[in-house]
């Protein structure tokens, strides 16, 4: 059923960095977001970048997996992503927008998903796997957890989801592709992002792991404790009772966490 | 009698049939990509090329080269005896009786030709082959008898219209074999299409005993590698199109004997099938193993890529050079390969297996295992090694390459400083400035990524002065040598084999005896086929008092360990590891030690299963062979004397 032209997908692409070398390269999740993107919409699979067209900082790589044009909405780096994004997807009709969890560089806070589903309504799906098929308005997806585990969850159309780096491998890029492929320009008005202007950065410093120390005797022992959930600490589940009833108790745990003032 | 026109009109037929088929050939040449080259001067070197470059390599086949000279000298000087006797009829003794000999010396050929074909090895092809000895003896008999008969040398009358009848199917046959099919693709095809590519060599350089091993590079604003036949070169196709079918390209092929899916001698006949359109069905050689002949087609305006022939074909390869070398028709299989995987690569992103990480590294962090830039000199945190950057100017500038990151490869890098130490050698080190050469990627069929990394090597070394640089690596050593020229990068470089020989030839090193048992050699491709340097590592092994017990294979004609083009990156599976042939080869002289003088090779061949011989780099054996004391005689001159004052 897959590659199918007419579920309309779009795939939000930032400039990624690599974790060793700092160069610039497309980001780890959201070239797996565009490989999604591929798979389920082939060509006809969108994507959008938020920046000032420099190729070289990573659109070019998403271009090499064979996409022929990215839309790009021009933007300096002062502005803010949000607004810019939201103007743009509400001019189209998206079935399905992906973007990774969040970004390798810059705020990288992983917030513009959920901004974007706040204002747009829609639902968000975080840290999914695959997309398995999408029927009747309502899309299939695997949602990742921690230790291999996968979550199948049904969810209507239209969302937003962030792909995990538990989706499928980015192909590889080509030369020739991105030598191919073009930038699009969409006209749009981007605001300055007022509230980082009176922030400072800085880099960040590595902090010290805790190392876990595991006391097993035999190899069956280790692979256990590498590989068992930790035993959570408190906490519990809710399986009976109405929507209503689980939102309340959520409500109640984030009040006394300290989350929620 | 038979009738006057008869033989004129025969030979006349052949021979126009030959020019239309010959021309056929010349645009099936033509659809290829266009190439400069030099065609008077070209023509005018070809009787040279073949009687020397090409017999060079026949003769390795002492035989066969005897038998060729006969057969095709008989050929030719035969032909060009019959125009005037035969089509315009000169009867003059001066003219029949060369050709009755020319006849006889062709036949004397043939007969051996066909002795060889009664029981022929498995890496000739059959077919049309089989019968090419036939038609050889049946030509070069009927002329003679022709001729003899046509001739005063004999009495009037003395001819049978049914003999000359006979005789007349006979010279029918042979002139449809050796004038007809060299035009139409038949065997003969390969002395007009072998003379041509002679003549219009790729790399005219390898005539005269020059080499010619770095690869062209891509313009990368054009074309990227070749998608379809007909993005050849117009010079590679008709270099294909030579081929005699011989297989002594298979018979040291590498990969072939591995069982991978690859087979050079049938790459290029399925290069031939697709410039001339149709199927591989009357191909009658070896196949690529564990594929059925018979499944590829093409045609010049197809895509090769799965018609003609398979990824895993093209990915097989070693890029080891052996066919290459073996080659009696100079054909470029190597070339021709890369010039496949550039497309895939380039255009289509499919490079197999760890390929697409490997490059992926070499983009982001300028190394193919994705190490931190910044961590290059680690493996020499306690030896002070001198910076380029500090120094500027530097006798020998030392190429570390990428075995700075694994730690088997970082031992062969200690010894070699060790010696350079021990020698006083006035060297320094680019460090973290360093970047991979580009041999993988390039090989690998990424030539944007390897000019990338090469205009940045150029452009860092320079900054500096140094008389030469040298390296521990015969891939780094040959990049350097023989592709940064296109760059802008010419050096002169050196592998530290010769390196190391000239210090001890030049008394800068002084070396004991190696203590050990037997030990054999093992080329590496890049230093050897690629660079010729096969007597350095030699005498190195000979200063240390080893007497080399040389495996079967050795020399030009060593079988590669496995590890080069990308090999064990793209890992393309057989029924055999190069690796492990290569160790038994030197299990079979009983040797217990295996020199080597390169980090690739190491790794394959102690990745082979224990027990097996030991496996050193030359550097090893030297540096453990350093007679420390006598080490920088300088130094030795002005301590010496203090020295002994103190003891008396
Ligand atoms: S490519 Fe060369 S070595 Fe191989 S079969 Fe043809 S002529 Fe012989
Ligand atoms: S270069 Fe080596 S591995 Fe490649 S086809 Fe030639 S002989 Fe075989």
């Amino acid at each position: 059923m897959w590659p199918d032209p007419d579920l309309k997908v779009a795939s939000l692409v930032s400039n990624g960095q690599h974790p060793k070398s700092g160069r610039s390269r497309r980001a780890s999740q959201d070239a797996r977001a565009v490989e999604l993107g591929l798979k389920m919409a082939g060509a006809a699979s969108r994507v959008i970048h938020v920046g000032d067209g420099d190729r070289e900082g990573g659109l070019d790589q998403y271009l090499g997996m064979g996409l022929p044009e990215i839309t790009l909405l021009n933007a300096d780096e002062q502005a803010d992503a949000v607004p810019v994004l939201l103007e743009y997807l509400k001019g189209a009709s998206f079935d399905i927008v992906l973007t990774g969890v969040h970004a390798e560089q810059g705020e990288a806070s992983g917030m513009v998903p959920y901004l974007l589903a706040e204002q747009l309504g829609w639902p968000l799906v975080s840290h999914i796997a695959d997309i398995r098929k999408v029927e009747g308005g309502r899309a299939e997806v695997l949602q990742a957890l921690p230790r291999g585990q996968r979550r199948l969850l049904r969810v209507p159309l239209p969302f937003i989801a962030t792909v995990d780096s538990a989706a499928a491998d980015a192909r590889q890029y080509a030369f020739g592709a991105a030598r191919r492929g073009r930038l699009v320009d969409a006209i749009t008005d981007a605001p300055v992002d007022q509230a980082r202007q009176e922030w400072t950065c800085a880099p960040a410093k590595p902090r010290p792991k805790r190392l876990h120390v595991a006391k097993a005797k035999s190899a069956a022992d280790r692979f256990k404790a590498a590989t068992a959930k930790p035993q959570g600490q408190g906490g519990s589940v809710i399986r009976e009772g109405t929507d209503q009833e689980k939102a309340t108790a959520i409500m109640e745990l984030l009040v006394s966490e300290g989350v929620v003032r | 009698m038979l009738p006057e026109w008869l033989l004129p009109a025969l030979v006349i037929m052949a021979l126009g049939l030959f020019a239309i088929g010959a021309l056929r050939r010349i645009l099936l040449w033509r659809a290829g990509r266009p190439e400069p080259v030099r065609l008077i001067a070209g023509l005018m070197a070809m009787p040279r090329r073949y009687l020397v470059d090409l017999h060079h390599v026949v003769a390795r086949d002492k035989a066969m080269s005897n038998t060729h000279v006969a057969t095709a000298g008989g050929f030719v000087l035969s032909m060009l005896l019959i125009i005037p006797v035969h089509v315009f009829g000169l009867d003059s003794r001066w003219l029949t009786l060369p050709l009755l000999v020319s006849t006889i010396i062709m036949f004397t050929g043939a007969v051996f030709v066909y002795r060889r074909r009664r029981n022929p090895p498995a890496r000739l092809s059959k077919g049309p082959w089989m019968r090419l000895p036939k038609s050889l003896l049946t030509f070069s008999a009927s002329f003679f008898l022709l001729t003899l008969l046509a001739s005063d040398v004999l009495p009037e009358n003395f001819g049978h219209w049914v003999l000359t009848g006979v005789l007349l199917i006979g010279v029918t046959l042979g002139l449809a074999e050796l004038l007809f099919g060299m035009g139409w693709g038949g065997p003969m095809k390969h002395a007009f299409a072998g003379a041509l590519h002679l003549a219009f060599h790729r790399r005219p350089e390898r005539f005269g005993g020059g080499r010619s091993t770095g690869l062209k590079p891509v313009d990368l604003d054009g074309m990227l590698g070749v998608a379809e036949p007909s993005d050849f070169k117009w010079n590679q196709l008709l270099g294909f199109d030579a081929c005699v079918q011989c297989g002594r390209c298979e018979a040291v092929c590498p990969a072939f004997a591995a069982g991978q899916p690859l087979n050079p001698k049938k790459l290029i006949q399925d290069m031939v099938v697709g410039l001339a359109g149709g199927t591989d069905a009357h191909y009658a050689g070896s196949p690529y193993p564990g594929r059925d002949v018979g499944q590829a087609q093409g045609s010049p305006h197809q895509p090769i890529v799965d018609g003609l022939v398979s990824a895993e074909t093209l990915w097989s390869c070693t890029t080891c050079r052996a066919c290459v070398e073996e080659c009696p028709m100079m054909i470029e299989h190597v070339d021709a390969i890369v010039d496949m995987r550039r497309h895939l690569t380039l255009e289509r992103g499919e490079t197999p297996n760890k390929g697409a990480e490997v490059l992926d590294n070499l983009i982001a962090t300028d190394n193919p295992g994705g190490y931190e830039p910044d961590s290059r000199m680690n493996w020499a945190a306690d030896l002070a090694l001198p910076l380029m950057a500090d120094k500027q100017v530097a006798d020998v500038l030392f190429w570390v390459s990428d075995g700075c990151f694994d730690m088997r490869s970082q031992r062969i890098l200690r010894a070699f400083v060790k010696i350079l130490k021990a020698a006083n050698v006035d060297f320094a080190v680019l460090g973290n400035e360093e970047c991979d050469s580009g041999d993988v990627a390039r090989r690998l069929g990424d030539d944007a990524t390897f000019q990338t990394l090469a205009r940045h090597n150029v452009a860092t070394l320079r900054k500096y002065r140094f008389s030469r640089i040298v390296t521990t690596d015969p891939h780094a050593f040959h990049v350097l040598k023989n592709e940064y020229g296109d760059f802008g990068g010419h050096y002169d470089v050196m592998h530290h084999s010769t390196f190391i020989n000239e210090l001890v030839t030049q008394g800068r090193i002084q070396l004991d005896r190696f203590k050990g048992g037997a030990v054999t050699y093992h080329d590496p491709c890049y230093l050897g086929r690629y660079n010729g340097e096969y007597e350095s590592p030699r005498a190195l092994l000979a200063a240390l008092g080893i007497q080399v017990s040389e495996m079967e294979r050795s020399g030009y004609r060593s079988r590669c360990c496995g590890g080069g083009g990308g090999a064990p990156i793209t890992d393309i599976p057989g029924e055999h590891r190069i690796a492990d042939m290569r160790v038994d080869d030197a299990r079979k002289v009983e040797a217990e030690t295996i020199a080597v003088a390169c980090q690739q090779c190491t790794a394959m061949l102690e990745g082979v299963v224990e027990p097996r011989p030991e496996i050193r780099d030359l550097a090893e054996l030297v540096a453990e062979g350093l007679i420390v004391d006598a080490a920088g005689p300088a130094s030795t001159a002005t301590a010496r004397p203090s020295l002994a004052e103190e003891v008396h």
